[in-house]
């Protein structure tokens, strides 16, 4: 019997002939992710009475909730973690103007590679499997067991495959794909479960849609989703210079089930409060008035992302009830979007541009919202009070549908811009 | 840890979900010998009165559903449960469960075929569970690195025994 993606990666890490859904395995983890969760993870990590971290090159700790540090709290948490960094020798620590975004800077900074199985203290944390790793959330004492061991019991999941057929359409975008899938499965639809994409569609687009993708399947509760390496990504790690085994699923791999999905004459889609798989297409949204418009996070705060938004924003002027905040992913992409003039047109329209960090995509900092206030964002959650106040409402959308409501102080079409 | 034991049953249904185990008002509290005062209460009031150490969950689908806290089986594990045997469960609960010290089954027809009350035995590494009556139920008995975690107590304690071994 064949095995899929995710199972080769796992039986690989487990060394293992073939792992099959259900088998309790214990793995070799390649990559190790930890934001400001860190902290917690030292607590564990003492508790086990562990001195030494497992391999310091198999780690990155990067910090991204609160940076700058918004308050005394997340600036001691921060000098923490930067003691335990120093005192581990941690290289791999990108703090406040070196990183970024850890699921941003986990891809672009090349170290992800097809293949892997990656960790992470944060439930985004199969962004990453658009680069063909199996890459998954999990706990803070999970995590303190990797920092010591370097290894982690997992319960291989069983998988589901999603396929997307049909050319994505003008000013349509990865997030819009993912919304419509989320929008069926709903946010239980994929418990447990590794989704893997496939089809024409998922060919056909780059890694930033891709990323986009993959980061909101945790959004079905799936433990992670992944796209199998090909010519795309080849060239997306070109720079890297970096050698991988293309591991792809075999033909008679088993999948629990599969869906299909055809993007041919999708519209764009919005996902309105309080739930992610509350998706509608942005036709049925009439005169939603918003407050606040945020271009920003792991799921599209990318160099195309931004592309979009100014090509839009372009001459024009936001909204005058609007305020619209764009944070860059990372620092390299903060510094390309400048070089490409692409702050210019931001500045131009009267939005406002922050320093690359989640911020108000969590509700931490920068950009919250009152009671009352509707925020269209182009984050992955909008759960109630996930942005500021239990009051507020967030609507999920894509770049450029971010930008077409944001000169139009509401929910607006980007293709009638 | 014995891999062979027998315990009291407590029954429950479906979908109980975190909350169901640890209320949130009582989230705050940082004791699990706390915690455990008030565990499943509002599914049953009697239950934290008198749980006893070693005593046995029997429950429907979905286990220890809702959000990931750590909380929920901290507080089961201080009541004293040894064992969860459910329908199913939740994933993130499996796992937070097994990384605490509780061991966990899963049988589809227990929770028909016991009365609340009665003692079963049960053979973890087997995965079988006898009945009062002497009815064995088979299940997927716990692979071997998990038994390991549960015999050391949880996944801290596990680490501490592997890093001790290693000196
Ligand atoms: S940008 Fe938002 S979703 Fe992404 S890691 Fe930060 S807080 Fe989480």
């Amino acid at each position: 019997m064949g095995m899929t993606l995710s199972e080769k990666i796992l039986a690989r890490a487990s060394g293992k002939e073939s792992v099959k859904p259900g088998d309790v395995v214990d793995a070799k983890v390649d990559l190790a992710m930890s934001h400001e969760a860190c902290c917690f993870v030292i607590t564990a990590f003492e508790k086990m009475g562990a001195k030494k971290v497992w391999d310091k090159d198999k780690m990155v700790i990067i910090l991204d909730h609160w940076v700058p540090s918004s308050d005394v709290r997340s600036a001691s948490l921060h000098k923490t973690i930067r003691e335990f960094v120093k005192e581990q020798g941690i290289d791999n620590f990108l703090d406040v103007g070196r990183g970024g975004i850890a699921h941003q800077i986990l891809a672009e900074g090349g170290w992800v590679l097809p293949g892997m199985l990656v960790v992470g203290t944060d439930s985004h944390t199969p962004t990453a499997g658009a680069l063909g790793a199996f890459a998954t959330g999990i706990g803070f004492t999970e995590m303190a067991a990797v920092f010591a061991l370097g290894e982690l019991w997992m319960r291989v999941p069983e998988n589901v495959k999603v396929v997307v057929n049909g050319p994505l359409g003008n000013r349509m975008d990865g997030k819009d794909i993912i919304l419509k899938i989320v929008g069926d499965f709903k946010v239980e639809g994929a418990i447990y479960k590794a989704v893997e994409y496939a089809g024409s569609t998922i060919d056909s687009i780059g890694m930033s849609h891709r990323l986009a993708i993959c980061n909101m399947t945790t959004e079905m509760g799936a433990k992670t989703g992944i796209i199998a390496p090909d010519d795309k990504t080849k060239e997306y790690l070109a720079w890297t210079g970096k050698e991988y085994e293309p591991i792809v699923s075999d033909e008679d791999a088993v999948y629990q089930e599969e869906r299909t999905f055809d993007v041919t004459d999708l519209e764009p889609q919005v996902a309105c409060p309080p739930n992610v798989d509350n998706v509608k297409g942005v036709g049925e949204l009439k005169n939603v008035k918003i407050h606040q418009s945020f271009l920003g996070s792991c799921t599209n705060g990318r160099i195309e992302d931004l592309r979009a938004a100014a090509e839009i924003l372009k001459g024009e002027k936001v909204h005058k009830d609007v305020r619209m905040i764009v944070m860059p992913a990372s620092q390299s992409i903060y510094m390309q979007a400048m070089e490409e003039g692409l702050f210019d047109i931001f500045l131009e329209s009267n939005a406002t541009i922050c320093a690359p960090s989640c911020g108000p995509c969590f509700g931490g900092h920068g950009g919250l919202l009152a009671a009352g206030e509707a925020c269209i964002s182009s984050t992955n959650r909008n759960f109630v009070a996930r942005m500021g106040s239990p009051g507020s409402f967030v609507y999920l959308a894509s770049p450029w549908t971010v930008a077409a409501s944001a000169l139009y102080g509401e929910i607006t079409d980007p293709r009638s811009v | 840890m014995e891999t062979t034991f027998s315990g009291k049953v407590w029954k429950f249904g479906d979908n109980i979900n975190t909350d169901d185990i640890t209320p949130s008002p009582y989230l705050t509290i940082q004791s699990p010998e706390e915690l455990a005062k008030h565990v499943l209460e509002n599914e049953n009031p009697d239950f934290p009165k008198n749980v006893q150490k070693g005593d046995i969950l029997v429950a429907g689908k979905n286990f220890g559903c809702g959000s990931s806290r750590e909380h929920a089986p901290v507080a089961l594990k201080a009541a004293g449960v040894a064992l969860i045997v459910a329908k199913s469960f939740a994933r993130i609960f499996f796992r937070n469960a097994i990384n605490v010290g509780i061991s966990v089954l899963e049988s589809d027809e227990l929770l028909d075929a016991v009365e609340e009350g009665e003692m079963i035995k049960v053979n973890l590494e087997k995965g079988e569970i006898e009945t009062s009556s002497g009815n064995i139920i088979k299940t997927n008995p716990l692979p071997e690195n998990v038994l390991g975690i549960l015999e050391a107590g949880g996944l801290v304690e596990k680490v501490k025994m592997i890093l001790g071994e290693r000196g």
